[in-house]
């Protein structure tokens, strides 16, 4: 450690720290705009100018200075303040004051800063410089002539999200920031952008004045678009979503928020179910939640339990989930199942089904496989994790599976399971000290999904990745829901039926809740079918009595990623119109037809939720683990079929993206690509 | 500015370097270690301009030749982008059969480089800078200081200085080329280099040749 006196407090920081880290450390708040901790320094803002004692007599751009054993430095004397009031005068020459008509108003670091460190009127009478705007897709709104040439949103594309999109074009006065070829920035972290820019260069173009910050509801929540549990804050006014933003949690998602659960918030208004809907002679009519409950009541009477049946989609929350399966126990049927896709699980064990090297586990690894799997789609969050490991060096990373630009380079190693037994990989592996495995849950779809599943966790043992101290098997999941339903054993019981049991008239009534990922043709045509959900999708559109659920923003929810850590979202906005939250409307069903549940409040639905599984009690912590049993998983015969990408297009893949405009302009923006991607 | 130039400009779709570029390109990628080709990015880019030049008699480097060369060195396209906009010697959009490049920086222009200015304009019908004319033989651009003072006013025209340069010698030289000649480079007052005009004026009395 370096010890380094700030404004006479003595700090002890790490070598090769700089001089900014040490002044926060010391508590000394240093104004700064190129600098960020994630990313490269630039040093290019000149705000974080501080005066270092026994240097050379002049201001120190803190951010680009390392620390010294001894070094005395000073963040507030006369030189200081009037050093970075001649900054801020600078960056304030070519910036324009409209402050009123611009959306980062009120969360600017710009309008901060020049508040707290600037003059109190500029010298500048001239012409300021105007810039073109330029066209980065359906997501970033740009307004250039704000750009202060920071360069955080190069850096980011360049370091973070891994697509070198964007630079600095041209010199001095004439400098500008962006693509040079107009295009849409092909990153599904393009988002994060708008989060970096110190200005209202970057803003987010369906947000585009839409509110200010501080009319805003904050309230605290889990993505629920992927599997990943990115945490994040949701701003609501009145009864709308406006906007969602990542909140940091350094174990998961860092500071970023993938596109698809950022954007998606517009979908969380569109195609709403708000009202009950009860089919009548062959048409859905709008119902009261009475006459919803009557008339599944009346099918429910006489019918066996084995011929009632339930799905869980992708979305729902572990209450609900819990509370279906209650019901359906009570109702005396095995039939549930949570895998829309029809995937393969070995729910006998935990490490089966979750990604147990941890996300931020990832960052100590030195040789991944990935199968089956592209995660800059399925997990764009994970992906960029893997690709912070990948600029750390060091590290070796192959690919099994369809070739994908995972925006770091891969060793391609095969498009079949064939190339699991490649001696090639199994050297690698075995060479490696902390080997992991990322298989991908759309591979555990496939019909030999059971032989894959049991082939990897082989070649996992058969490395150095189950030991007492290391786990690198990984299932990459692809739904929110997965891992809370596989942990609650939301699957047929004791001869019940799974999902292709209950299609095509297996059960007489089938409850869906929010599932829409399968193929509801299939589902027979006398089946009853109840759709309990908040989107009008393909569910609902089978249905015959709709009951309007609440979405992820509307419902205090928990939820395990695919890490297997337990997360809570909170209700930001009441589901609109009829609609409630999803544990209660299982609930009340369950009081209708006389089979009463045994809990009345969320207290008490989490009670049960704990007592059914313990790892609903750690709300938010995941210890790290070892891989300490070995045995492998059930098996079978592996297939020679090539591996086919599980997401076909990122930015469409559950009911909420499905109805939003944006994410219906992403798609558009991307076509070529996605065209390209098909091929 | 760069950016509304690409719009304006009709891009080729292709660039590809011919035969005599190719032979240079290994020449000048061969000259960093394995790994750091990206710095062969600035000669790439000059061979770019100059086949441009040869081939379609408009030296410029267009989008598809950044592209290409970001593809020979391993590069994103838009670093290739950054660097050819950040040097003026790189046009990126297209210029006239001959390239005027006036000085205009304060030596130059306290010998007189508007006149100069004034004369190109007269000549070739251009009105602004960055503009070409209308028989496409002539752009013109501002230029910073060439490093030629001592010699001001200079007029730059492809790779090559016309010093101690006034109004009627400017027009002289432009005729000139109108009609296909080139004229000598250099001062065209007749001085030897930067030597001082009309001889040496100190050190006269020493002999420079060999003595017994």
């Amino acid at each position: 450690m370096v010890k380094v006196t700030v404004d006479g407090i003595d700090v002890d920081v790490p070598p090769r720290s700089n001089v900014l880290q040490a002044c926060e450390a010391a508590g000394k708040e240093i104004p700064r705009f190129c600098y960020h901790e994630r990313l490269s320094v630039a040093g290019n803002c000149r705000m974080c100018l501080v005066e270092i004692e026994k240097a050379p007599p002049k201001p120190f751009a803190s951010c680009a200075y390392p620390v010294n054993e001894g070094m005395v430095v000073h963040t507030d004397t006369p030189m200081v303040k009037k050093a970075r009031r001649g900054v801020m005068e600078f960056l304030l020459i070519n910036h324009p004051l409209d402050c009123p008509i611009c959306d980062q108003g009120g969360e600017c670091d710009l309008q901060d800063q020049a508040m707290g460190y600037g003059g109190d009127s500029s010298r500048y009478d001239e012409s300021k410089r105007a810039v073109k705007d330029k066209d980065l897709g359906p997501l970033v709104k740009t307004v250039m002539t704000r750009c202060i040439h920071c360069t955080r949103c190069i850096r980011f594309s360049t370091e973070i999200a891994g697509v070198s999109e964007m630079g600095a074009t041209a010199r001095g006065e004439g400098m500008e920031v962006g693509t040079y070829v107009q295009k849409a920035l092909s990153s599904e972290l393009s988002g994060n952008l708008i989060d970096i820019c110190p200005v209202g260069a970057l803003t987010s173009k369906p947000y585009a004045f839409v509110a200010r910050p501080w009319e805003l509801k904050k309230t605290d929540s889990v993505d629920v678009l992927d599997a990943v549990g990115t945490n994040i804050r949701v701003d609501s006014r009145g009864p709308e979503v406006l906007r969602i933003l990542p909140r940091l949690n350094e174990d998961v998602n860092e500071e970023w928020l993938a596109d698809k659960g950022r954007f998606s918030v517009d979908g969380l208004k569109r195609r709403r179910l708000d009202s009950c809907w009860v089919k009548r002679d062959g048409k859905l009519v709008k119902a009261t939640w009475e006459e919803a409950f009557t008339a599944i009541d009346g099918k429910l009477k006489g019918l066996a339990g084995d011929r009632i049946g339930a799905i869980a989609g992708d979305l729902a929350d572990a209450e609900s989930m819990l509370a279906l399966k209650d019901l359906m126990g009570a109702l005396g049927s095995s039939n549930l199942d949570c895998r829309q896709d029809g995937a393969v699980y070995d729910a006998s064990r935990r490490e089966f089904y979750t990604f147990n090297t941890s996300i931020a586990g990832i960052e100590e690894a030195d040789a991944i496989l990935i199968v089956g799997s592209n995660p800059r789609i399925e997990a764009p969050l994970i992906n960029a994790r893997i690709r912070k490991r990948f600029l750390a060096g060091g590290v070796r990373i192959g690919l099994i599976g369809a070739a994908a630009d995972l925006t770091y380079p891969v060793e391609h190693i095969g498009t079949t399971p064939a190339a699991l037994s490649d001696p090639a990989v199994a050297e690698v592996l075995k060479a490696a000290k902390k080997p992991m495995l990322i298989l991908g849950a759309g591979a555990l779809a496939r019909a030999d999904g059971a032989a894959l599943l049991a082939e990897c966790w082989k070649l996992a043992a058969a490395s150095s990745m189950l030991t007492t101290d290391w786990h690198g098997f990984n299932v990459l999941q692809l739904a929110a829901s997965r891992v809370a339903g596989l942990d609650l054993g939301f699957l047929p019981g004791k001869g019940g039926k799974g999902l292709a049991g209950m299609l095509g008239g297996g059960v007489d009534l089938l409850w869906l809740l929010g599932a829409d990922e399968f193929d509801t043709a299939k589902i027979g045509a006398s089946t009853f079918v109840v759709y309990q959900g908040h989107h009008g999708d393909k569910g609902a559109a089978r249905a015959d009595v709709i009951l309007p659920g609440a979405a992820y923003t509307e419902k205090n929810g928990t939820y395990v990623n695919t890490e297997g850590r337990a997360q809570r979202g909170q209700l930001a906005i009441y589901p609109p119109g009829d609609a409630r939250e999803d544990w209660k409307i299982l609930r009340a069903v369950s009081g209708w037809i006389g089979k009463h549940l045994p809990y009345d409040d969320l207290a008490g639905v989490r009670a049960r939720l704990e007592a059914v599984n313990p790892v609903f009690a750690r709300v938010d912590i995941l210890p790290r683990f070892g891989g300490n049993e070995t045995a492998a998983p059930q098996g079978g015969a592996l297939g020679d079929a090539a591996f086919v990408p599980a997401i076909a297009n990122y930015y469409q893949t559950d009911p909420v993206s499905r109805a939003s405009p944006t994410m219906a302009e992403c798609t558009a923006a991307h076509a070529p690509a996605l065209a390209a991607a098909a091929e | 500015m760069a950016e509304a130039n690409t719009q304006a400009v009709v891009q080729p779709a292709t660039f590809a370097f011919d035969a005599e570029s190719e032979a240079k390109i290994a020449y000048f990628v061969a000259k960093y270690p394995e790994g750091k080709q990206a710095s062969a990015v600035l000669p790439l880019l000059d061979l770019a301009q100059r086949q441009m030049g040869r081939t379609t008699g408009s030296a410029w480097v267009p989008v598809a030749a950044m592209d290409e060369i970001g593809r020979i060195l391993g590069m994103p396209p838009i670093r290739v982008y950054e660097v050819a906009t950040f040097y003026l010697m790189f046009n990126t959009a297209p210029v006239g059969k001959f390239h005027l490049q006036v000085c205009t920086t304060t030596p130059c222009w306290l010998r007189g480089s508007d006149e100069v200015v004034h004369a190109c304009r007269k000549a070739t019908g251009i009105k602004g800078w960055k503009e070409t004319s209308e028989d496409g033989l002539f752009s013109m651009t501002e230029v910073e200081c060439l490093g030629a003072c001592v010699n001001a006013p200079i007029l730059q025209v492809n790779d090559d200085f016309y010093e101690d340069m006034d109004a009627a010698r400017t027009t002289a030289l432009l005729e000139a080329l109108k009609r296909g000649e080139i004229p000598p480079v250099g001062s065209t007052i007749g001085r030897q280099t930067s030597a001082p005009e009309g001889g040496p004026t100190t050190l006269t009395s020493l002999s420079f040749e060999k003595t017994e």
